[in-house]
């Protein structure tokens, strides 16, 4: 009978992998705990504000100029569901909407901000976005490339505050092993079949952090833009000597930058230049270190405006000049009035390149704050308004925004860092399935473009979405079909967990006559199941508004 | 942004929808007399087949052998029904259904990695960062929509991790994706019986309209509506039959072979009677690095039975006129095997089976050096040709120009047909 004792061991084992696995797993889909932030005071100084004074001034002006009368100011409710939305991917919980309503004053909101921005869950949402636009979504060579760490090393900055232009030049200039110097992956994600592909580095560098397109000028001077090969060639020269070894990425002085002529087919060598601001080019440092220093300088105002164009991309989910990385050439502000870009642009300069600062900023601005329904049947008006951010326009949530929404609105407490394991590991793994089948944007994704037929089917009847819509003792469902509250009571919580709004009155009687109807538990957790089915399924759930 | 006004106009029954969902009234519907099959002469529409070979297969180990040289290994070849056609021995069933197609042994890229050679391949368009390419498939279904149609009309088959997309042209002509073709098409069901079904719809409706309140024109836009009911419409669609192939003869089954790859070649088939103009059935597991022997060895007795099974169903049923089956991956594979007996990515100088559909038959184009030294192959192919070729032959006018979103005017394919397949 000896190996009896030896069987209890083996049978336990399984359970010893499976448990560390989902620990790990758990692990690694968190962020350091930390305790969910109080909502701050505003502090003493609040420059902010003449800022977004400014910006509003200059919509202001836009919409007399133009006779357009902007929509009325949304309530506190739909804010609250943007600014989620916008900086933390998801919806906000109830949880989230019951602390809210217990906060008093005028400036309630900017201190909602301000916690929003706080919350780790922010960082983690917006290095996704940030490593969409520098790197793409492929996960490339995986020898070579890491973009979990990229994305983590992101996180952290964005944590942190690391201002904006120290973290661009860090990119751009970065040595290291990819892993143990995360910033890194930025150079190696241009390896492709064992080349660094450089001018893939100068179309992603000038894309990303001057936005401009000048891809095209790889292979010709730009058809309709005044981007010259040479640009191209120039800008690639000072990516001429960087090179990736066993050690990582660094430096070699002595290579030299070589093109292939087209039509010759003779090698070249190419020295690097800037197309414009010569004179922001450094003179010490080397190759990268001075490209990062130009792209970043104070008078490059490219840079700023893009960064300010990107943010509100972001936030608004459409950027203020699209494509988000196609910018018109900034004008003479000796000769035109700044525009929004160049205001939070000096804004965000003057401050040390505040990443926070910014998105504040953005989400006190007026059309941040605007309604999304308009008076008018007329398309040509509704359009000019959306043109002029007269009306806020109705923009379809990415993938990841649906899920964490659904995965929010399936639980009445708040899921971020400081749940529990089994919420946190769920939501690592119900993202990624659901962001494979749902089809990723990749990083393209300030683009907009229609549902499709297989989402509304996975959003309908797929697997994630009839687990988190039947109901359970732990999920959201279960729970309002069982508290002993008002069945009007009822109706309005379903409506505040899904779309974070109160029933309009024709579907608070639709929902309560089907209430009246039920004479058990049972039936009234099926009605409160076909009622999330439907908030899950409405346009409401998963356009933002 | 751009043609969703097709969308909508086209697609606008949600009335009708609503009578036939939950219900088995979608015969209301028209459609059902446009199979293909049944239509004949020059009026019927064509579709394309591609047999998407993932990893990149090996050149010599298919349609480009060279037995008994340095380069071949320890392949041996054998002759096919095409006169002077020889393809690897590890397909003897395909080299007897080959009669019809022709064979490219000289296609080339410059582009050797998985992901940019399968967008490539893909697409007739070098991956770019700036503008997605879409795919062959998405291109056809935009310029030949079939009205009938209450299932997609781009359709992907078998796992893959490129799957074809509609790129620039929007995502709604991405594949449809169907993971384990022959067996579940994912998401079909309603979750609850036909009267909670209803209920729910009928929830559905009471808050989108508290949502349409005031946003009319915005939310008609999103085409959020349509894109429910079309959803709708194809669960209830007596079309889906056409994924389901428990309806054939077990005889078939088998001859296609009980692989996703079979199972999804012979849904291909009952997809293009049903008036489907882009398929794609996938057949990955070509990167063969290692031991390149046995593993195309395992590779086509996947690929044998299925291909030649399709070939030889398509012609009994007097399909092969009106479908062009397309064989080919992103690129094939060196010539020098490697220490591990492997072959290694060799975007130049690799081969595919294309045919049907009218293109000529039974031409074989171009030829990879038996010694290796030589990287060009004769008769160089570009990828953009071959695709230029196929949009030809369906009447597509290839050189048509469309607005990228950035509003630049982009052809459908840069390429010229090659003279030899026309």
């Amino acid at each position: 009978m000896k190996p009896r004792s030896h069987n209890w061991k083996i049978a336990c084992l399984p359970f010893c992998v499976v448990g560390l696995v989902v620990s790990l797993v758990a692990w690694a889909s968190s962020s350091p705990v930390a305790i969910s932030p109080k909502a701050p005071a505003l502090p003493e100084d609040n420059s902010i504000i003449s800022t977004v004074e400014q910006v509003d001034q200059v919509f202001e002006n836009q919409w007399s100029e133009q006779g357009i009368t902007p929509t009325e100011t949304t309530d506190d409710y739909l804010l609250l569901r943007r600014l989620s939305l916008a900086l933390h991917g998801t919806i906000p919980s109830l949880e989230e909407l019951r602390e809210f309503e217990a906060m008093q004053g005028a400036d309630r909101i900017q201190r909602w901000t301000l916690k929003l921005l706080e919350d780790r869950r922010f960082a983690d949402y917006f290095s996704e976005r940030f490593t969409r636009a520098y790197v793409g979504v492929e996960q490339g060579q995986f020898i070579i490339f890491r973009r979990d760490r990229f994305k983590a090393w992101l996180s952290e900055q964005i944590q942190a505050n690391t201002p904006y232009d120290e973290l661009v030049r860090t990119l751009i200039s970065g040595e290291g092993l990819w892993t143990g110097d995360p910033e890194t992956n930025f150079i190696t994600s241009a390896v492709a079949d064992g080349n660094l592909d450089r001018n893939k580095l100068t179309g992603s560098t000038v894309r990303a952090f001057l936005g401009q397109r000048i891809d095209c000028a790889q292979c010709h001077d730009h058809p309709f833009d005044h981007w010259k090969q040479s640009d191209f060639e120039g800008l690639t020269a000072f990516y001429g000597q960087v090179e990736i070894q066993v050690l990582g990425v660094r430096q070699n002085e002595e290579l030299k930058y070589e093109v292939e002529d087209r039509e010759t087919l003779e090698k070249r060598t190419v020295s690097p230049q800037v197309p414009f601001l010569n004179e922001c080019l450094p003179e010490k440092g080397t190759l990268r270190e001075k490209l990062a220093a130009w792209v970043t300088h104070r008078q490059n105002r490219r840079f700023e405006r893009a960064a300010a164009n990107r943010f509100w991309g972001l936030i608004f989910g459409v950027p203020y000049f699209n494509p988000v990385d196609d910018l018109p050439a900034p004008t003479d502000l000796t000769e035109s009035d700044p525009d929004v870009l160049d205001i939070l642009g000096q804004d965000f300069r003057e401050n040390g390149y505040d990443i926070k600062r910014m998105v504040q900023t953005i989400v006190a601005s007026k059309p941040f704050r605007l309604s999304s329904t308009s008076q008018t049947d007329d398309s040509e008006q509704i359009e000019r308004a959306t043109d002029a951010w007269a009306l806020f326009p109705l923009v379809r949530l990415r993938p990841e925004q649906i899920i964490g929404s659904m995965l929010q609105a399936s639980s009445l407490k708040t899921i971020d860092q400081n749940s529990n394991l089994f919420m946190r590991g769920r939501r690592f793994f119900s993202e990624i399935d659901f962001v494979r089948e749902y089809g990723d944007l990749g990083s393209d994704e300030l683009n907009d473009f229609p549902g499709t037929i297989p989402q509304a089917l996975l959003r309908m009847n797929g697997e994630f979405a009839r687990d988190n819509g039947s109901a359970s003792m732990l999920n959201s469902v279960g729970r309002v079909s069982q508290l002993d509250i008002s069945d009007e009571k009822r109706v309005e919580t379903c409506f505040l967990v899904c779309l974070t709004r109160l029933p309009t009155s024709l579907e608070r009687d639709h929902f309560l006559k089907q209430y009246q109807t039920a004479s058990n538990p049972k039936q009234r957790e099926k009605i409160t199941e076909d009622l999330f089915w439907a908030l899950y399924n409405s346009p409401e759930f998963s356009w933002n508004h | 942004m751009f043609d969703s006004t097709f969308l909508s106009t086209k697609f606008n029954r949600r009335d009708l929808c609503k009578v036939a969902v939950g219900s088995t009234l979608s015969f209301m519907l028209p459609g059902f007399d446009l199979k293909a099959a049944q239509k004949r002469g020059p009026e019927r529409q064509k579709s394309v087949i591609v047999l998407w070979m993932g990893g990149g297969p090996s050149q010599l180990e298919t349609w480009d052998p060279h037995p008994g040289t340095a380069i071949g290994g320890p392949g041996n070849a054998i002759k096919t029904v095409v006169p002077g056609l020889q393809i690897s021995d590890m397909y003897p069933l395909l080299a007897e259904q080959l009669d019809g197609m022709s064979v490219i042994r000289s296609m080339v890229s410059k582009e050797g990695d998985h992901e940019r050679g399968t967008k490539y391949l893909k697409t007739g368009y070098r991956p770019e960062p700036t503008t997605v390419y879409p795919a062959l498939g998405a291109i056809i279904t935009h310029e030949t929509p079939n009205q009938s149609l209450e299932i997609p009309q781009h359709i992907s088959m078998g796992n893959t991790q490129f799957p074809a997309r509609g790129g620039y042209l929007g995502g709604h002509l991405d594949a449809f994706r169907v993971q384990d073709p022959g067996k579940n098409i994912g998401n079909m069901r309603a979750g609850v019986e036909s009267p909670r079904q209803n209920r729910r719809l009928e929830n559905l409706n009471i808050v989108s309209q508290a949502f349409q309140k005031g946003r009319t024109i915005q939310t008609k836009k999103t085409l959020h509506q349509s894109t429910i009911d079309r959803a709708l419409t194809m669960m209830s669609s007596e079309q889906l039959n056409a994924f389901e192939i428990e309806k054939e003869p077990e005889s078939v089954r088998k001859a296609y072979g009980d692989s996703s790859f079979g199972r999804g070649c012979l849904v291909a088939r009952r997809l293009v009677e049903q008036g489907v103009h882009s398929i794609e059935v996938n057949l990955s597991g070509w990167d063969s690095h290692a031991n390149n022997f046995t593993g195309h060895q395992t590779q086509a007795k996947m690929l044998d039975p299925a291909f030649s099974s399709l070939l030889k169903d398509l012609k009994s049923r007097d399909l092969l006129d009106s479908t062009i089956v397309l064989c080919i991956g992103e690129f094939g594979r060196t010539p020098k095997i490697n220490p591990l007996e492997g072959r290694d990515h060799w975007p130049t100088g690799f081969s595919c089976i294309v045919g049907g559909g009218g293109l000529k038959g039974n031409v074989i184009i171009g030829e990879t050096d038996p010694t290796g030294k030589e990287k060009k192959p004769t008769e160089p192919v570009q990828i953009q040709d071959l695709y230029a070729t196929i949009l030809q032959n369906l009447n597509i006018d290839y050189k048509k120009e469309l607005i990228s979103p950035i509003g630049r005017p982009l052809a459908l394919s840069d390429g010229t047909p090659i003279e030899k397949l026309i």
